[in-house]
């Protein structure tokens, strides 16, 4: 029988010894978890390295308070299962002790004020490098960024001042109080995320799947109706089969149209899809062409 | 992965293939090179209905007239889309039915060196492209030389613009003689010519009826189907990265084999030191496999228990590498400092660290002429030449040619935490 390595084996080949360097030379790192497809992701990868061992990392979640419940509850299982240890970091701590002030309005969103209490939580621990899902598929910025990613002391990103990154030798010295974001799918695409959920047959939050849910209309998107997102006048509720493609804060990241309900359905739509998931449900990057590049600058994932 | 392609069924070195397709592009400024790749990525259907969206405006607000300008597609960064240049390496996907492709883009005009070797050290296949008006200029060999020097096996050169020169067979032949009489001696697997517009999209997915004389395939035609060159004949290598223990007395010694094969019974020697023991397992997620071929990771367990850490290295008693602590490398330097003799860094061999002290500087290539020139003192950002190096402790080292991963280092300026120099062992 003839056995080939197949694009998929050579990236997950790739992400494995990643993350195997990452934990050989720093001291504290930490995965972050969303409950999104790529972090699911990542958490196979990181078994893959580690096991039959522990993780030598924690795992955490930058925790909105607007998450979706489905997430919130299948992230606590799923850690439960591995093992391992989970460390909440939360959107809502940081506007109690005044770190950062709510947005109001029809347009109001957590999603920037993550940021800050990520890197609270980084520093607050002392962590030295984090695991992120991020693609280089997603978004132009992304596609120039490394995959070992060197934050300063503001947890602030300079394109300009990367370090150079040749063969698969990293270098992720870093002085007390920087750190390096670790970027393990940094080569993969939208596609390889789901062929590799199917081929690894990877539980995922429900949303993910074509289900009824109240949404309403917005800027060309369907966002689920919420406690925390004010509906402007006209944009009335309805019921549709609907199902996501990222999972972020349920204030900026909307739903398609879809009655793909198993795996194989969802990888032949995705496959068959003609826009990016950024752009067709994350309200976050449609906001300038720059959005990303910005938010990145200031230490988001 | 582990469950699909190797658990069970043991692999056949034989006809391992990979279906993905490491590329670098290189192409001095307005050769074409944004345009090009941005026609690949549109015409594979690369670039979602956003992304396109997003570049109908962008097109029109550079005034254009009204037709889309592929080449903003790869413009990534605000100030690069401020100053309409690239600045940064750029990494994109896509995939035909053939194959998965990551594209390393690097921009030409600042910190060629810096950046050619940022995204080229891990192709499989140079794209050096140039204008079909200007012929082989400087940077083109240059990009050329570079490509060899990181012994990237395949080398295409599009001659762009094509339909500038009225689709002229005799401007191409011109070309075609002129490189390979320069570049006779570089080493590459393979080197292919492909007449092109990047522009009207001739010869770029599919054969153009406005090149006749060209027998040749297109340029997507023939990257899905160069062919890769397999690990299955270089010496077994596998650096130890990491060190699995868990329950009871388990130890798994966790890596990426860097070249060859190893199967389970294997007698292997643990360097430095010159220890022999053998494979007692071979382990993945998925469950144990008999044979593991590079570039995968996986987890061995040895027979005897030996002291064994991240840094060593299992490799077959025939086969072993040098275990030196003096070493000549070819050596880009990419800080603002010069590399002079007498200098310390820290090296990063495979998973091994130690510390370097620069010995003689003995030639730096004149990136103009590419001739060498002997005991230049020193060498500058962006130079590239043959330096002596010590090492504070033993690296088990192939030659480059060899072994891209066990014959390449980096050096790091441990005062400023940079990637000061990329070499290759000589
Ligand atoms: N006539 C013609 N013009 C081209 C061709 N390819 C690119 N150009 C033009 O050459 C200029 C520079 O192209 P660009 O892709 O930005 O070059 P880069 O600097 O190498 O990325 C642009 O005006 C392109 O439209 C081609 O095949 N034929």
């Amino acid at each position: 029988m003839t056995a080939t390595l197949t694009h998929l084996d050579v990236l997950e080949a790739e992400a494995i010894h990643i993350f195997r360097e990452v934990a050989a030379e720093l001291e504290r790192p930490v995965l972050l978890f969303s409950g999104g497809k790529d972090s699911v992701v990542l958490l196979r990868l990181a078994e893959k390295a580690f096991r039959p061992g522990p993780f030598p990392f924690p795992v955490m979640h930058v925790d909105t308070g607007h998450n979706f419940p489905e997430v919130v509850a299948f992230r606590d299982r799923r850690i439960a299962e591995l093992g391992e240890r989970l460390i909440i970091a939360s959107v809502q701590d940081s506007i109690d002790v005044g770190r950062v002030r709510e947005e109001t309005g029809p347009r109001a969103s957590r999603n920037r004020l993550q940021t800050i209490t990520l890197l609270d939580a980084i520093a607050e621990h002392r962590f030295d490098a984090a695991f992120g899902g991020a693609r280089r598929d997603e978004e132009r910025a992304r596609a120039k960024e490394r995959i070992f990613s060197f934050r300063d002391d503001f947890g602030q990103w300079d394109p300009k001042a990367q370090r150079p990154e040749v063969w698969s030798l990293y270098n992720g010295r870093v002085r007390p109080g920087e750190h390096v974001r670790v970027f393990p799918i940094s080569n993969w695409t939208e596609l390889d995320v789901w062929q590799y959920i199917a081929a690894e047959d990877l539980e995922l939050p429900p949303m993910y799947f074509a289900h009824e849910r109240e949404v309403f209309a917005r800027d060309g998107m369907l966002y689920a109706v919420s406690p925390w997102v004010e509906r402007l006048p006209g944009e009335e509720p309805f019921t549709a089969s609907v199902r996501y493609r990222t999972v972020g804060d349920m204030t900026c990241t909307g739903a398609v149209a879809s009655d793909a309900v198993t795996l194989p359905k969802v990888v032949a739509e995705i496959a068959a899809t003609r826009v990016t998931e950024r752009g067709e449900t994350r309200a976050d990057d449609r906001v300038s062409e720059a959005a990303m590049e910005d938010r990145k600058r200031e230490g988001y994932f | 992965m582990g469950a699909a392609t190797t658990a069970g069924a043991p692999l056949r070195p034989a006809a391992l293939a990979s279906d993905l397709l490491r590329l670098a592009t290189a192409g001095s400024v307005d050769d074409g090179k944004s345009t090009l790749i941005g026609r690949l990525l549109y015409d594979s259907r690369a670039i979602l209905s956003d992304q396109l969206a997003l570049l109908a405006a962008a097109s029109r607000r550079r005034g254009g007239d009204g037709a889309l300008d592929l080449a903003l597609l790869t413009d990534g960064l605000r100030a690069e889309r401020e100053q309409g240049i690239t600045i940064d390496v750029a990494y994109r996907s896509f995939a035909t039915p053939r194959r998965r492709f990551v594209i390393a883009d690097t921009p030409g005009h600042v910190h060629y060196t810096r950046n050619m070797v940022t995204g080229a050290s891990l192709a499989d296949l140079a794209l050096v492209l140039l204008d079909a008006r200007r012929g082989v200029v400087e940077q083109s060999r240059r990009h050329a030389f570079i490509a060899s020097l990181l012994r990237i096996p395949h080398l295409v050169v599009a001659v762009n613009k094509m339909d500038l020169v009225a689709y002229s067979e005799a401007a191409f032949a011109g070309i075609v003689d002129e490189f390979t009489q320069w570049a006779g001696d570089l080493a590459f697997a393979s080197v292919t010519f492909v007449p092109l517009s990047a522009l009207e999209g001739d010869n770029v997915v599919a054969t153009s009826g406005r090149m006749p004389w060209y027998g040749g395939p297109a340029l997507l035609p023939h990257l899905e189907s160069v062919e890769l060159e397999l690990d299955e004949g270089s010496a077994a290598r596998f650096p130890v990265q990491w060190v699995i223990r868990a329950g009871g007395d388990y130890r798994g010694y966790a890596g990426r084999l860097a070249g060859g094969t190893l199967a389970r019974g294997d007698d292997v020697v643990v360097l430095p030191g010159e220890r022999s023991t053998r494979v007692a397992a071979i382990e993945t997620f998925a469950g144990a496999i008999e044979r593991a071929a590079a570039p995968m990771s996986v987890t061995l367990r040895l027979a005897d228990e030996l002291d064994v850490s991240r840094g060593d290295l299992l490799c077959r008693p025939d086969e072993a590498p040098r275990v030196v602590r003096d070493l000549e490398a070819e050596v880009c330097w990419m800080a603002d400092g010069p590399l002079a003799p007498g200098s310390r860094y820290l090296i990063k061999h495979t998973t091994r660290q130690a510390r370097v002290l620069v010995g003689a500087v003995h030639d730096r290539v004149d990136v103009h002429t590419l001739e060498r020139e002997r005991d230049p003192g020193s060498l500058a950002l962006n130079d590239i030449g043959r330096v002596g190096l010590r090492v504070t402790k033993p690296l088990a080292l192939d030659r480059y040619a060899e072994n891209r991963t066990t014959g390449s280092f980096i050096l790091i300026d441990e005062t400023t935490n940079e990637t000061v120099g990329a070499g290759m062992v000589a």
